[in-house]
């Protein structure tokens, strides 16, 4: 399939020339290409930001939520509708910051969801304040006296609550982003995709040329293994990439609302039975 | 009237049960109300209880009466204490005609025999003689039933139905102690110390018994609802619970969130994919809410709200009921958009409304309001059954084509709404003001039809406005208002003062407030408001839309609801 089904056309994208939001989006066209995915029967679900806008410029269904919300949005839409491909897509700040707590739970719920956060550890649309992944000593207009919070480790975090697949990767590697991507979209469950990316004009300290000196690619990386994949979440001189952990095969959120079993149909095809209905209320009548 | 203590108010009894927290007498009120009912009385109860899940004190009023009865009322006839300190709880309601039945052993000092019209009835040691003191509560039951002469046999297969989940030898023991408890009961009406001679209704049989929560949530169902999602919180947590628990009967997904911010979100996304969702909450949470209401504005998606008010700010009186959440409900949420704010008078309303709610949602694509409380909420009597035959799931949404754009300009303002995955089109829709296609613009010229669009919606809406209801005198010159769950403890009140010139005018809908309001008001030489709260907050929204004053308020805010008493006395004292 053409990568060439997902693009717009004539729009004025309000990214900055280099952000690292450019190869994202290209490398997620390419990982639902490969994948034969419909562009209707997909949906891209994103919070507030700058990596939030992707979806804007894919043509696909689109639900362009509240900052930090993207989740909740995107299990919903699951669950009423399991046919669907559902990626949350977002930025650091509003996975991790505003949408913290639904991170911990929807990674609790396990649906199947691709969760994508654009990580490039700073807030781009509010103008440069620290987000939850900026390094200790980074300094912005707000964190005068450079960050002193200890940075969110989102696969950490991930791995400590059995996410069903965990990942790590580099915006600029196409290629491995890609096959990341898409073994994450092909997983059954809970996905997360945390990717690297430079922000050009609020992150002079995490530059492409600091992630490729500091990062470095898992080989001969068992992803079953969960203490060792923990291990490697908490690396922080040199950052790995990859594929870090799958969790033993679980039930989705999906599975587990236990309205799909029977039927596969989605919610909107389906009707309640009036006499059910009538039934039950006839027991409210308190009869011997 | 008969000799021996007969009830305050005639035609009906009121008992009320009291005690500390997790001593069942929810289990006493259950069955009571039930067995009352299967032997063709009026029942209506009402609770008050406190935040705490053992201990406390906690009192649940009953009517009885050969006619309906749906209000609260402060009078107690026939007062239950189930321990120490309950007699005190209740106190103030108790006068020189209140028949005390209770266990001397168990509330020993509390009784004043010079004050106290007091018969001791050994509820704890008949149930010990049983097997254990917990089947004091039967004991007490039976009692009770056995006041008003139903058939014992009818009583035990109630009791048998309800305990059939137990060992048989708890279910004969249960048996045993209604029996017992029956026989005392029978004792004192035989030796005419009491007397109450309620007759039976032929009508009841075939009605419902229904609290405001399961109201809610039936109607919620015939309405369609197929996805809810909320955090727990008082007094709103039943509609979640009820939906949970027949999720798999109706194919319903039933998720309690982490937080009511997850909760609305997840509500919005439900809807997107072509769910017909809904939220339940209470203040605080709802307040949590807001920003999701604002997005359901923006993005036009339907969204049904059931916020159960309780007394704020913050978490106030949490197990306790007011209206002051009309304001919250009415301006919830940044920016302008149209929504419909329903609060339902009746247990019949909280059905039809929420039923309602799901097509109105649906077919303008705006947030739909239901404004109950912990009074309604909590409250229960039998009423008709719901016709089911007059309900009708009306669904508007539209297998897309290709070209297909949801935020198409029309003349109502209302676009045809797409799902993903149905038809050709993409459904695109966004949270930052966007084009006819849903995506992101800064157009400002484009911004104003969008404005006016959404808010073209909010004119096309009113076409469905439910008028407020008159009753009382036709040729009124006195207008008493109420809105919401007040509505049959003022009509109660109204007709006790029997007067000619009096009429009582009753909103379910609040908002848009209907344009019929002002006729009534106008012609009222006095207008009276009822509300439960302490700043007439409904006064203000019927100045603002009708630019008429209301002349007097009634308002009551510790937490409790009016009782028809105490309001009959206040509309006397308006009146004059």
């Amino acid at each position: 399939m053409d990568t060439k089904v997902f693009d717009m056309n004539d729009i004025d994208i309000a990214w900055c020339p280099g952000c690292g939001n450019y190869p994202i989006l290209k490398t997620l066209k390419r990982a639902l290409a490969e994948l034969q995915i419909q562009p209707t029967d997909l949906a891209l679900v994103s919070g507030i930001g700058q990596a939030a806008k992707a979806p804007h410029y894919f043509r696909t269904n689109v639900f362009n939520g509240l900052h930090g919300r993207a989740l909740p949005a995107a299990t919903a839409i699951k669950a009423v509708n399991p046919a669907l491909t559902v990626i949350a897509e977002s930025g650091d700040g509003d996975m991790y910051g505003e949408g913290g707590n639904h991170f911990i739970h929807a990674i609790r719920r396990n649906p199947n969801i691709t969760n994508i956060v654009h990580n490039n550890m700073v807030y781009g649309l509010t103008k440069g304040q620290a987000s939850p992944t900026s390094q200790r000593g980074f300094v912005t207009p707000v964190q005068v006296r450079g960050v002193f919070n200890e940075p969110f480790n989102p696969l950490a975090v991930a791995i400590a609550l059995d996410a069903s697949f965990v990942a790590r990767a580099f915006a600029v590697d196409i290629e491995q982003t890609t096959d990341i991507l898409k073994k994450a979209i092909e997983h059954k469950g809970y996905a997360l995709v945390d990717i690297f990316q430079p922000c050009v004009t609020f992150n002079r300290l995490n530059t492409v040329q600091w992630f490729k000196e500091h990062t470095y690619y898992l080989e001969d990386h068992d992803p079953s293994d969960r203490q060792k994949a923990f291990e490697k979440a908490t690396e922080i001189e040199k950052l790995p990439l990859g594929v870090f952990y799958k969790s033993p095969q679980k039930p989705t959120f999906e599975e587990n609302v236990g309205i799909h079993e029977e039927k596969q149909n989605p919610l909107y095809e389906r009707e309640h039975d009036k006499k059910v209905l009538s039934d039950l209320i006839e027991t409210f009548k308190v009869r011997l | 009237m008969s000799k021996g203590l007969s009830s305050l108010n005639p035609g009906s009894v009121s008992i009320c049960l009291c005690g500390q927290a997790g001593q069942g007498i929810q289990t006493v009120e259950h069955l009571l109300t039930r067995i009352l009912k299967i032997a063709g009385f009026n029942v209506f109860a009402t609770k008050e209880y406190m935040s705490r899940i053992r201990g406390g004190m906690n009192s649940t009023s009953i009517r009885i009466s050969s006619r309906p009865v749906r209000a609260a009322v402060s009078t107690i006839d026939v007062l239950v204490p189930l321990n120490k300190g309950a007699l005190r709880h209740v106190e103030r309601n108790v006068s020189a005609r209140t028949i005390i039945l209770a266990d001397k052993e168990m509330i020993g000092e509390d009784i004043d025999e010079t004050r106290h019209r007091f018969v001791n009835v050994p509820f704890t040691g008949t149930a010990v003689e049983i097997g254990d003191k917990i089947f004091s509560n039967v004991v007490a039951v039976g009692t009770l039933a056995g006041l008003f002469g139903v058939e014992l046999p009818a009583a035990g297969k109630y009791i048998e139905k309800f305990f059939s989940g137990k060992s048989s030898d708890i279910v004969q023991k249960n048996l045993a102690a209604l029996k017992k408890g029956f026989a005392f009961g029978a004792e004192l009406v035989e030796s005419s110390k009491i007397n109450f001679a309620i007759a039976i209704d032929a009508g009841v049989e075939d009605q419902v018994l229904l609290d405001g929560a399961e109201a809610v949530a039936l109607g919620a169902i015939a309405g369609g609802c197929n996805f809810i999602a909320s955090y727990p919180m008082s007094p709103s947590t039943g509609v979640l619970a009820f939906l949970a628990r027949h999720a798999k009967t109706f194919d319903i997904v039933a998720e309690q969130a982490e937080d009511e911010i997850a909760a609305v979100n997840m509500a919005l996304g439900a809807w997107y994919a072509g769910a017909r969702a809904m939220v339940t909450t209470s203040g605080g949470g709802f307040a949590l809410m807001i920003e999701g209401v604002s997005l359901a504005g923006m993005l036009e998606s339907p969204m049904v709200i059931h916020l159960g008010q309780r007394p704020g700010p913050a978490t106030g009186l949490p197990t306790r009921t007011e209206q002051a959440d009309l304001e919250l409900a009415l301006y919830a949420g940044h920016g302008e958009f149209p929504r419909i704010i329903f609060a339902p008078g009746t247990i019949q309303d909280a059905f039809c409304l929420t039923q309602r709610a799901f097509n109105l949602a649906d077919k303008y694509q705006v947030p739909v309001f239901i404004l109950t409380d912990q009074y309604l909420i909590d409250s229960y009597y039998n009423s008709d059954a719901p016709d089911m035959t007059k309900f009708k799931i009306e669904k508007h949404i539209n297998r897309t084509k290709k070209d297909y754009k949801r935020y198409e300009l029309t003349k109502s303002g209302v676009s045809p709404r797409g799902v993903p995955g149905l038809g050709d089109g993409l459904v695109v829709v966004d949270s930052d003001e966007h084009d006819a296609e849903g995506h992101i613009t800064e157009d400002l010229d484009l911004r104003i039809k969008m404005v006016d669009k959404r808010l073209k919606k909010g004119e096309s809406l009113k076409k469905e406005n439910i008028p407020p209801e008159l009753s009382g005198a036709k040729n009124y010159k006195n207008l008493v208002v109420c809105w919401g769950s007040t509505r049959n403890i003022v009509e109660e009140a109204v007709q006790k003062l029997g007067r000619d010139d009096v009429a009582l005018l009753h909103f379910k809908q609040v908002y848009p407030l209907p344009e019929e309001a002002a006729g009534y008001l106008q012609k009222a030489e006095k207008t009276i408001i009822v509300e439960n709260n302490a700043a007439s907050q409904f006064a203000k929204l019927i100045k603002l839309y009708t630019g008429i004053g209301i002349d007097r308020k009634i308002l009551k805010y510790n937490g409790l609801s009016f009782f028809v008493e105490e309001l009959t006395e206040k509309l006397k004292e308006a009146l004059n």
